[in-house]
């Protein structure tokens, strides 16, 4: 470090005065609810939050013996597997896309970030509108294309049936996640040195054959942060299914995150530990985007 | 780092001078692919026009376009407190912003400028709550906050602060690493002094870090939904965030489409524009750098 800035060193405890505010935030708004949120689960709560008392495991056991638990775990690993290997593999076509050259490019990558900007909660609700039975326009469209026989009818109910409910909530959460999963995998082509190509192209490689070879393992590290930040973003996606199915019929199209909110207007306690199953499934991931990502060599840069 | 946050390096992309004759019929087909994405990704949105526009009579109608269009849904969309909802998103995503910053400058700036023992674990634990999610430990946040007895406003205001410090701080300590140390020396040598240094030369440079930080921590928590329902459960409309606000005019039996739509509109057009001016620079935040 320059000499000037040593002169000026408050000491060593001086840092932490520079970091105490966000230690502060983070330890009020992250760490001390996850401390409440593991106490809440070993406790017996009322309605209206008031704390009966410790009830040990018991939280845990009458989760688990819930007709539904089951069902919903595995409702969540394949809404988190289908949603994030769709997005990935499509934005990977978008980000090859969008990276030529062409007239209009930046008119278009701003269409593109729209569902992204817009509150998920907004997109949801126009997707609920345009599959209402009677009057929504996706059905009047595939009822004018002869795919919807009669509108109203139970055809055209797409949310009242538990299977074609979850596709379209699916689609919706896709359709969310695609600007930022291109804007990142555009990001790593852009960090991609153009003579990397002509190095190809003089060994004679077509360029889908250079797309598998040259560019897909340079964009690794890229597909993976972004992989990883939809998993997570996926996971605890609450506002499509929210808005709509309320994750009905029953639980039939509800993930865990839905589930937990909906424990939590009847017992508070077992809500809190489903919370804390969905949290430990959460630290999982974080520890698996650690040890996969590069952080340490951009912290000692 | 800190190249992801340029403008895109422009580069060729074009293997090899076979491909080069074809190209003008290639761009074209490019470009016309581009549209068409574009356009399946505007419509959604244009949608939120062509009802919030139908007149009332015509909502039962199954047509793509409504035969007439009215702004009336937009003018007694404000009888129903909505005026009173907009105040509320406005004070907690601008709260939220300013704490950030208030928070998030100094870290940065730190963590950017020093190594010190503890520096590395800092940001670890910024880097665990940029995967951490309201929707993971919302039992926790809501006991919290309401055994507190924190009014609902104050605390969406603390906690999307808390879930948007981390891209604040990502993107500032790389603005602040790319700001060469030598530039702040000659400054305080020639007697601005450190603070003055820090004011008059490092912050003006670190601009485009700083809006981008404000713009997102601004957008993220206007759009915040699960944690504004929570909190602002038995309040009035007019006391409730925009986001929830919104969900009044869903009711047991019928729904408002109209006013829903246009108040969805209201909701929506400014955060897109607002996003557009830091588009580029977003993604960098998001993922800490470690996209190279």
């Amino acid at each position: 470090m320059p000499a000037a800035l040593r002169r000026l060193n408050l000491g060593r405890l001086a840092p932490l005065l520079w970091l105490g505010p966000a230690i502060a935030l983070i330890g009020v708004v992250v760490l001390w609810p996850v401390v409440v949120m593991v106490q809440s689960s070993f406790q017996q709560i009322g309605g209206e939050g008031f704390v009966a008392g410790y009830n040990g495991t018991t939280n845990y056991s009458n989760l688990f013996r819930e007709p539904d638990f089951v069902s919903v775990l595995l409702r969540t690993v394949l809404w988190v597997v289908v949603i994030v290997a769709v997005t990935v593999l499509v934005s990977l076509g978008l980000a090859q896309l969008f990276h030529q050259r062409f007239p209009g490019r930046r008119v278009t990558r701003w269409a593109l970030i729209i569902p992204w900007a817009a509150s998920v909660m907004m997109t949801a609700l126009i997707f609920k509108w345009a599959l209402d039975p009677n009057v929504g326009v996706i059905n009047v469209i595939l009822h004018h294309l002869g795919v919807v026989q009669k509108l109203g009818s139970n055809q055209a109910d797409w949310l009242g049936n538990p299977t074609s409910a979850l596709i379209w909530m699916m689609a919706v959460a896709i359709f969310v996640s695609l600007p930022f999963t291109t804007y990142a995998i555009l990001s790593g082509l852009q960090g991609i040195p153009g003579d990397v190509y002509e190095a190809a192209s003089i060994d004679g490689a077509t360029s889908w054959k250079s797309y598998l070879q040259v560019t897909l393992p340079l964009l690794r590290p890229a597909i993976l942060v972004a992989t990883l930040i939809n998993v997570i973003n996926v996971f605890n996606s609450f506002p499509i299914i929210w808005e709509m199915t309320r994750g009905g019929p029953g639980y039939q199209t509800a993930t865990s995150t839905i589930y937990m909110v909906d424990l939590k207007q009847g017992d508070v306690g077992q809500s809190a530990s489903m919370s804390v199953i969905n949290f430990l499934l959460v630290i999982v991931i974080v520890l698996v985007y650690l040890s996969t990502t590069r952080w340490k060599e951009q912290v000692d840069q | 780092m800190i190249t992801t946050t340029k403008p895109a390096p422009r580069l060729s992309t074009r293997p090899g001078p076979a491909r080069r004759a074809r190209r003008p019929l290639r761009t074209w087909l490019v470009a016309g692919a581009a549209y068409l994405i574009a356009v399946i990704f505007l419509l959604p949105y244009l949608e939120m026009f062509v009802i919030a526009g139908r007149p009332n009579n015509e909502l039962g109608d199954a047509t793509i376009f409504p035969k007439h269009f009215t702004f009336s849904n937009f003018t007694t969309l404000w009888s129903s407190g909505l005026g009173g909802s907009i105040g509320t998103s406005l004070q907690i995503a601008a709260g939220a912003t300013v704490i950030v910053l208030l928070v998030a400058l100094p870290a940065a700036y730190c963590t950017a400028r020093r190594r010190f023992r503890g520096r590395t674990p800092f940001l670890l634990l910024v880097l665990a709550t940029q995967m951490f999610q309201p929707a993971a430990m919302l039992v926790g946040i809501q006991r919290e906050f309401t055994n507190f007895g924190v009014p609902p406003t104050l605390s969406l205001i603390i906690i999307n602060a808390g879930f948007n410090l981390a891209f604040a701080v990502w993107i500032l300590n790389a603005f602040f690493s790319s700001i060469p140390v030598e530039l702040e020396e000659a400054s305080m040598v020639d007697g601005l002094g450190r603070i003055g240094a820090l004011l008059r030369i490092t912050l003006p440079l670190a601009a485009p870090g700083i809006v981008t930080a404000l713009i997102f921590t601004f957008i993220s928590a206007w759009n915040e939904f699960l944690v504004a329902l929570t909190l602002s459960l038995g309040q009035s409309t007019s006391q409730q965030p925009l986001t929830v606000a919104i969900n009044s005019y869903i009711g047991e039996y019928s729904v408002d489409w109209g006013h829903l739509f246009a108040a969805g509109l209201v909701a929506t057009v400014p955060v897109i524009i607002l996003f557009a001016f830091i588009e580029r620079r977003v993604v960098s935040g998001l993922t800490a750098g470690a996209v190279k």
